[in-house]
């Protein structure tokens, strides 16, 4: 079927096809971005476990409250994964080829997100998996398993949008690499190793505050060792929900003005 | 040995000169140790009043150690990931047919990764001390500490080296990265070595970079400790690891004909 006759569900589903299977083709894309947070998250739960003796800390193990960062690193490899392949697209002219079909520009989109859609729900399942494996109890029970699976798959789904977003703009893989620091910047100047009211530092404490990450790790976190938290899910949720509509819609107009370049 | 510093000097000036007038390569070496010390003394600071923690100098300086050897180990890393780049783009091939004393290019690399340190390891101290870090050491422990890092540097970089000429591809960088990162962050990194509990105190005990960082802690402290075994842990690991970087090189000759 030509592509001007195919809907656009159609086109998203060609698109995807490519994309899922060119992430699994590269397998060096999929077993980093998977082990790199399991090994931090297996060293860190045990070499913070003093933490837990700080006065005010919650009442759990420390691997049970640090079990949301690997949730949070994967979204960030997810987000270049997906900005590199689309980059590639982009610098060897297949991005070129498909502008000139009459394929729909929301519909490459989505359908260039579909691998890093895949590998987002693969790693949740897998840091999932491990983090029950290793002892750490879900407090909110097996439906709150399943929302937390959605809520990391939403944060990596919009972080991923953050790729594309970069992968548009510049159209190259390096400039794509070279944000991922910044990345990385937000998700250790937030919450991620101590509650914020045991954050003693008054300057990270307010970075801490201001920044979006700390509720998501918080929105995921919850789940883990509080139960069912109405606030802290409704921010994790919201801000997940925000980043993935500012960053697609971002990327959706980056994409209209690239296609229109091409 | 005219020639074996004639190539010494050329790939460490070429190294280093790189590192400088790439912002892609200097701003990342940079940042990234600043940003370990912000993150672990201004986010982690609370774990002070961890009963039992007993660092004197306060948990500034205490990460400050860290971040210091961090930024040491990551110097060689990233003198590993230029070699890699050497290799994919040719160069390193035509750098292998023109110099008239291979074993030059190793030190030459490995003298580039010391330099690249003296940036990032001056402006890690330089931030440290704004942000109010308490020195207690003398001159002496200072100097010692400062040597602690210097073969700390070269022990990374002769295995990022040796790593990058066995491999010869970019693609190589995470296989370059990883046991460093993992062998510093399997040290005391949050707390001191007798605070640590379970799988990780275990391992900590036998880990080499660990005598490292206690040693840099006492000295730093101005109250050294088990100095000697430090300093003959990582004497005897650059021996290793230049006998490596020395078969890094040979594979690399033999595979460039």
């Amino acid at each position: 079927m030509g592509a001007e006759h195919a809907s656009v569900l159609e086109q998203i589903g060609a698109i995807a096809r490519r994309s899922i299977v060119r992430t699994f083709r590269q397998r060096g894309l999929l077993v980093f971005p998977l082990l790199f947070p399991l090994i931090l998250f297996a060293i860190n739960g045990s070499a913070l476990s003093a933490a837990t003796r700080i006065p005010g800390f919650p009442p759990v193990s420390y691997r049970a409250f640090a079990l949301a960062v690997p949730f949070m690193q994967g979204a960030l490899f997810v987000a270049v994964t997906a900005g590199v392949d689309l980059a590639r697209d982009i610098e060897t002219g297949f991005f070129n080829r498909l502008a000139l079909t009459p394929l729909r520009g929301g519909a490459l989109l989505l359908g260039q997100l579909g691998g890093a859609f895949v590998v987002a729900c693969v790693q949740a399942v897998v840091y999932l998996v491990v983090g029950v494996a290793s002892g750490v109890g879900i407090a909110s029970g097996a439906g709150g398993a399943l929302v937390l699976l959605a809520l990391s798959t939403l944060i990596a789904f919009g972080f991923a949008g953050l790729g594309t977003l970069v992968a548009l703009r510049f159209g190259n893989g390096e400039a794509v690499q070279a944000v991922f620091p910044l990345f990385f910047v937000s998700l250790f100047l937030s919450s991620m190793a101590l509650p914020r009211n045991l954050i003693k530092t008054p300057w990270f404490h307010d970075v801490a505050t201001y920044n979006p990450v700390s509720y998501l790790i918080e929105g995921v976190r919850s789940l883990i060792i509080t139960g069912w938290d109405g606030q802290a899910l409704a921010l994790g949720f919201g801000f997940a929900a925000a980043l993935a509509i500012i960053s697609l819609g971002a990327s959706s107009l980056a994409m209209r003005s690239r296609m229109a370049r091409t | 040995m005219r020639r074996f510093a004639f190539v010494v000097r050329g790939v460490a000036w070429r190294s280093i000169h790189n590192t400088i007038v790439s912002p892609s390569i200097i701003i990342p070496s940079i940042v990234f140790p600043l940003f370990f010390f912000a993150a672990f003394a201004g986010g982690l600071s609370k774990i002070a009043q961890v009963p039992n923690f007993d660092y004197k100098p306060g948990y500034t300086a205490f990460q400050f150690t860290f971040v210091f050897l961090q930024s040491a180990a990551f110097g060689g890393v990233f003198t590993g990931f230029a070699v890699a780049r050497d290799f994919d783009s040719g160069f390193a091939r035509r750098l292998l047919l023109s110099a008239p004393a291979r074993g030059g290019i190793i030190v030459g690399y490995v003298i580039g990764a010391l330099l690249r340190w003296g940036i990032t390891g001056s402006v890690v101290t330089v931030v440290a001390l704004a942000s109010g870090m308490n020195v207690p050491a003398g001159p002496g422990d200072l100097f010692a500490l400062l040597a602690l890092g210097v073969l700390f540097n070269l022990v990374a970089a002769l295995w990022a080296v040796g790593l990058a000429m066995f491999l010869r591809t970019e693609q190589a960088g995470a296989v370059i990265q990883m046991p460093v990162f993992v062998v510093l962050f399997l040290a005391p990194v949050y707390v001191p070595l007798h605070l640590l509990t379970g799988w990780v105190h275990s391992v900590a005990r036998l880990n080499p970079a660990t005598f490292a960082l206690e040693a840099a802690r006492g000295l730093l402290a101005g109250t050294p400790t088990d100095i000697a075994l430090a300093f003959g842990l990582l004497g005897g690991s650059i021996v290793l690891w230049a006998a490596f970087a020395r078969r890094g090189l040979r594979s690399a000759e033999r595979a460039a004909g």
